[in-house]
Parts: C-alpha cells; structure tokens; sequence
C-alpha cells in the first residue's frame, strides 16, 4: 500500500531519467534547491561540480554568485560569510582541500550555519595520490559538521537535497557534508532520476532565518568566549549535533512522501536472520560487499550488511541493534588512523558503540581501497569465510596489501 | 559630501563604550571614527586580532552594526561571502535591499601577512567592500611579535634588540604598492591624528565602494608595543606623517595625489627631523645615528617612489 503510494508520488515528482555522473548529480541537487551563493575552488576530483554548476549560473538557469575563490580556506570562509547574511550557500572540495579548509570547518559548525557541502573523497598527501579512499572525511569527523555518505548517484542527489532541511532546521542550524567516493563515483556515470525543481522547493521551503547580518537587528556573530561561556556553546552544538538523526527521519518520511525514496541513517542488507555481518560505508566498498554477501549466502552461510550512511552523529542505538545479535563482524574501513587502538576510523566507532551497550560482539577492523587499491569482491568473500570459520584470531587486517 | 571641520562629522556613536581597548590605543580612535563615517547601514567583517577580541566579548559588543567574526586570515574572504549574498539576495526577492556597506576591519598581521591571500582574491574579484587595514606595526594581541609591516630596527618580542642582533632585520612591506597593483578605484592611507582628512577618505572609500573594493591603510599606533605614554598616541601618529615617515596620499581612479601636510613633504627640509618621531617610542630607543640614517635614506627612497607617482598619476 505505502509502496503503491510511494510509487505514485514518485512518478508525479520525476522530471527527468538521466545517465549522470555523481558529481553532476550533486550539480542538479544545488540548482534543484535554488542555492543563492557557491563558493568553490577546483580540485580533482571535485572539480566537475562546480564546473557543473557554472554552467546552470551563466546559462541563466540558476540565480545564484559564484564566487570564484583563491583557495579552499576562503570558499568555506566565503561561504560562512554568505550563509552568515542568511543565502543558502553551498560549497564543495576534496582532499588536501578539505584539509586547508579544516579550521574553517569548526567555525561554521560553532557559528551555527547551514551550509551543505558535497565531498567526492580522495586520498591524502604525501604521498600525493588523486585516487579515492575516506582519509579526508575521516579527518574531518570531530569539526561538528552532520556528515552523510551516499553510496550511488541517485542517493547522493537525494541526499543533497535532503541535506538542506536537515542543515536549515531549527533544531539543527549546522553545516552538513555529503560525501561519496572520488573517481568510483563521482566520475561514473549511474541513471538518475531528477526531480521536478517546483517539488523540489516545496520540500526545501525557505524559512527566514534569525540570527543573520541584518542592519535592521544587528548582531554580533563570532564573539570572543571566555572560560565562562565557551562550554555552553560547544555543549549546545554537540547537542544540536546529536538531533540531527531524529530530524533525519523526519526530514526522510516527508521526502519518501514526496519522492518515494528514502535510506534512513543506515542500511541493512540480509541482515535480519545473519550470523556475520559486513559493515561498510560509500559506494564501492557497499557495492562489491554486498556481492560478496550474495555469494557466502549461496553457500550457506548467514551473513548479512549494514551499510553507514550517517556518520556523524553516530547513529549508535540502530547500528547496536543490527549487530547485537551476530556472532562476529567486520568493519570495512577505507582510511587509516594512524597509531590508533585499531586502524580502522569507523571500525573504532563502532567497536565504542557496543562497548557502551555491555555488548562484546567480536569484530574485525578491516582496512582495504586506500588510494583506490582495487577492492575485489573475493578480498570481501574472504573476510566473511573469516568470520565463518572463526579460526582467525586477527584483529586488524590490511586488505589488498601487495606483499 | 565634503567634512570641513570635526563639527561636520556624524554624532551618533555606533562604536560602543565599554570595550577592554587598551587606554590609549590607536585603533580604538580610528574605530570611532570610521563607525561614524560609515553610519548604521554598515555590515563588519573583522579579522581575529587586537580590535576583535576587545570588542566582542560575549555576552557583550562594542558594535552597534551588525558584525562578523571568522578568523586571522579570511576576513576579505568572509567579506566577499557577505557582499555577494547580499546582491544575490536581493536580485532574488528574498531580502529588502538597503545598500548596505561591507566594511573590513583588519590589523596588519591579518593583511600584510596571513590574510595577504584572501585580501588578494577580494580585490581580484571585484568584491564591493572597503578593507580597512589598521596598522599597529607588529602583532600587538599575541604580545607585539614582528610582522610585515613592522619597521627595519623596531624591538618587538620577537626580534628583541641583543648584542648580535638589535631588532627586525628587514625593512616594511609596501601594502599599498600591493593593493594598487590590483587597480582598485580607490585606495587611501590615513591618520588617526589627521580625523577630517581620515572621515573623508572613509567617506569616499565608501562611496567608490560602490564600483569595486576600497582601500584605507590607517596607522594606528600602539601604546605597549610601540613603548610611549598612553597620552601621546595622537602625538605620536601625527609625527609619524609630519616627519615623513607615513605620509599621506590617495589614490583615486587613476589619480595619485598626496594630501595635507604630506603634500608639502616632497621638499624634505619641510619634514620635521625623524629622530622626533623615533624618540618618543622605546621600542627605537636602542637605534644609533647611524641607523637612524640609514632609515632616513630608507624613507627618502620612498619619497622619491612616490615622487615618481605624482609624476606620472599626479593631476
């Protein structure tokens, strides 16, 4: 019945199918939203994007400033600025870009602005590597920003849109990032279906903003917080940070009503009767998992995947649900943190979750995909007949390494 | 509009009492001054620094016009976000328009150093936004270390003057060679001991605004970092521009002209010796004769670039 419905509202909201690069996905989002202000500089693999989106602005079918910044640092700080005057503003950036904008990224979670982001992932430097893997996301986790991973071309459009209800809500008034793989995504093109931008804008209404630049109440944004109030502000944006999954879903509900689509702040796959399961966050890294699921099911073994698509904040309660009942898990992570108790960055958050929860489900971080090694669906069949057999005693596993 | 005396500016006070400026400080003067010039209609971008940290601690404001604090190095950045939403927005029909300035306020470590980038990017892309560079010489609210603009031989804390080496080593950075390199309408240097001279630059600045970014380099001295009583600070400032040292000039659409007493100051037997302005602060007070020549030959290079200037932009 709700499927029929969904359906339906579905096929009145689409516009039009195309084969579209993720990136280019995100391009449609931002003119589909009616951004006023895009402050971006080129990277790769971000770089089509705003290439993209100059196209939607001098070709007069987006009214919005680009402002064609002379770094990283000043397209975030342009774009604090302009949501700061109360403009829907979007920005977009990759890698060592992500990493020059880092301080930025604290202060437009801590000034409270609802900016929307888009980060097609990339390697770190040194060495320089253009090629996907989940270091800069994972750098970027504790800056107070909603992070969401879209794992197609489809979600990441959805997500975009979505990203500015959940951004502009008054329970939330915090930046979100919207990140999918580099090159694996962001330069392979996926059938999407976009939206007419009429619906589009009823579900991302424009509601007037308090607390902007306005010469009519001026304000001071930006103030300098001694020991007696700093605490307060960072507690009050952990909390807002923290309603962010409640708003998800609701922000989700009206969006299935609307699109017929909706993801929720994770993803399970063959979960619910499994006795293993993956757990994995983007696109090809969920995409050759769940393959590998398929074939281990074919052979008789219960495993199951859960695919993270919010990451911060952590949405603990379900990922604890979805795991609590397998006898083992493995964390496909696509980054390293160096030196850490496990190297695995999501690996970690999930292994605190269910710590929390007195659960001591065994788990294994896996590390695979760094710099775009090729992951293959056999590293990931591997790991389940891992899990399978319990003989392992490995805790950590580096997948793909050449020997 | 034209200000003839002191009596002609603004009355209304929109840069509030009540701060923790040092008593005394320069830029708490050109604040004052510039907050009444540039009236309520007026939005602040400032960079981290001395006038920032003094005037916004929460729960409390020294601004009476809307403000906005990023950090160090991105204030043209943050600036040139604010003015381009503001022209969106109201092409958009989703903000009254109300010709609303866009004001910087930066220090010298946030131009001439760290915020040089964005500054750059700001002027390159046309922002409509007046910068306004108040200039201590050093960075006076990290505790007076060295900065671009700090001059050859000054004692900061961080070129203290040793038996090896006596103070900063290179010479000041041409700011304004920088800026008017970007060919910007309107660009200005201005004292806070010269008001009527610095309302109207600000006035004007403004106006140009309109068309493209502005400039003002503003010297603002500083009682703990440049070593003199508190009382002297206009003192101070006004021999800085009647010895030569920071003379007074603008730049206006192609033009360069050179303004009151400065003006004069070509002839350099109508500057008043240097020594009277090097004398009063002690973070010069270890300079022999013989640097205090050599800085003297420094400036008078200067005055020959600017000499070169009247010349060829001279009306």
């Amino acid at each position: 019945m709700l499927a029929g419905l969904q359906r339906g509202a579905r096929e009145r909201a689409v516009w039009r199918r195309a084969g579209l690069t993720t990136n280019y996905a995100v391009a449609f989002a931002v003119k589909a939203v009616d951004v006023d202000v895009v402050a971006v500089y080129p990277i790769t693999p971000q770089t089509t994007i705003v290439e993209k989106i100059a196209e939607f602005i001098h070709g007069g079918e987006l009214r919005a400033e680009l402002i064609h910044v002379e770094s990283e640092h000043s397209a975030l700080s342009a774009a604090v600025g302009a949501a700061a005057t109360g403009a829907r503003t979007f920005t977009a950036t990759s890698s060592q870009g992500l990493e020059l904008m880092h301080e930025v990224l604290h202060i437009a979670s801590g000034l409270r602005l609802p900016i929307v982001m888009a980060v097609p992932t990339r390697a770190l430097s040194a060495p320089i590597s253009i090629h996907n893997d989940y270091s800069d996301i994972m750098n970027a986790r504790d800056a107070g920003w909603a992070i969401l991973i879209a794992s197609t071309a489809q979600e990441a459009y959805d997500t975009v849109i979505q990203a500015y209800r959940i951004a502009e809500h008054p329970d939330v008034q915090l930046p979100v990032m919207v990140a999918y793989d580099g090159y694996l995504m962001s330069h392979t093109l996926e059938p999407v279906e976009l939206y007419r931008e009429e619906h589009v804008r009823e579900f991302v209404p424009r509601r007037g903003r308090r607390n902007v630049l306005d010469v009519r109440s001026p304000i001071t944004l930006g103030a300098f917080a001694t020991p007696d109030n700093y605490y307060e502000f960072k507690y009050q944006q952990e909390a807002a940070l923290r309603n962010v999954e409640g708003v998800l879903r609701e922000v989700e509900a009206d969006f299935a009503a609307r699109f017929g689509a909706s993801y929720g702040p994770l993803e399970a796959y063959r979960l619910e009767d499994a006795d293993y399961a993956l757990v994995t966050y983007g696109g090809a890294a969920t995409g050759n998992a769940r393959v590998a699921v398929d074939m281990a099911r074919e052979r008789g073994i219960r495993v199951g995947l859960l695919r993270i698509r919010l990451y911060r904040p952590f949405p603990s309660a379900p990922i604890i649900t979805a795991l609590a009942g397998v006898k083992a898990f493995a964390v496909i992570d696509r980054a390293i943190a160096y030196g850490s108790p496990a190297p695995g960055p999501l690996y970690k958050d999930v292994a605190a979750a269910l710590y929390m929860e007195g659960l001591t489900v065994p788990g294994i971080s896996v590390v695979h995909g760094i710099g775009q090694r090729a992951m293959y669906v056999e590293d990931f069949y591997g790991v389940i007949k891992m899990l399978a057999e319990g003989a392992s005693t490995d805790k950590v596993l580096f997948l793909g390494l050449r020997e | 509009m034209t200000y003839r005396t002191i009596r002609d500016l603004p009355r209304e006070e929109l840069f509030a009492p009540g701060h923790s400026m040092c008593a005394g400080c320069g830029a708490a003067i050109a604040m004052r001054w510039l907050t009444k010039v540039a009236g309520r209609n007026t939005i602040i971008v400032n960079a981290t620094g001395c006038v920032e940290v003094t005037t916004t601690q929460f729960p409390h404001t020294a601004w009476r016009v809307p403000y906005l604090h990023v950090a160090f190095e991105n204030a043209a950045a943050a600036a040139s976000g604010v003015e381009a939403a503001l022209r969106v927005l109201a092409s958009k029909g989703l903000r009254a328009p109300s010709g609303e300035k866009v004001v910087v306020v930066a220090g010298d470590g946030g131009t001439y150093d760290i915020g040089l980038q964005s500054l750059s990017g700001m002027l390159e892309r046309g922002h409509k936004v007046l910068y306004v560079l108040y200039d201590n010489e050093a960075y006076m609210n990290t505790g007076i270390q060295r900065s671009g603009s700090t001059p050859k031989y000054a004692w900061t804390t961080t070129t203290p003057v040793g038996p090896h080496i006596k103070g900063k080593v290179q010479w000041k950075k041409d700011i304004m060679g920088i800026v008017l390199a970007h060919r910007v309408v309107y660009a200005a240097t201005a004292s806070i001991a010269y008001v009527v001279d610095l309302a109207n630059k600000a006035r004007k600045a403004l106006d140009y605004s309109e068309e493209g970014p502005t400039f003002l380099h503003v010297l603002a001295p500083c009682v703990p970092g440049w070593r003199y009583p508190e009382n002297k600070t206009v003192e101070v400032a006004r021999l800085a521009v009647e010895t030569g040292y920071f003379p007074l000039y603008e730049w206006e659409r192609g033009a360069f002209r050179l303004n009151p007493p400065s003006n004069t100051h070509m002839d350099k037997s109508r500057r008043r010796p240097l020594k009277e302005f090097l004398r009063l602060q002690g973070r010069f007070t270890h300079l022999t004769d013989q640097e205090i020549a050599e800085i003297e030959a420094e400036l008078d290079t200067y005055w020959n670039h600017l000499a070169k200037l009247v010349q060829a932009y001279g009306q």
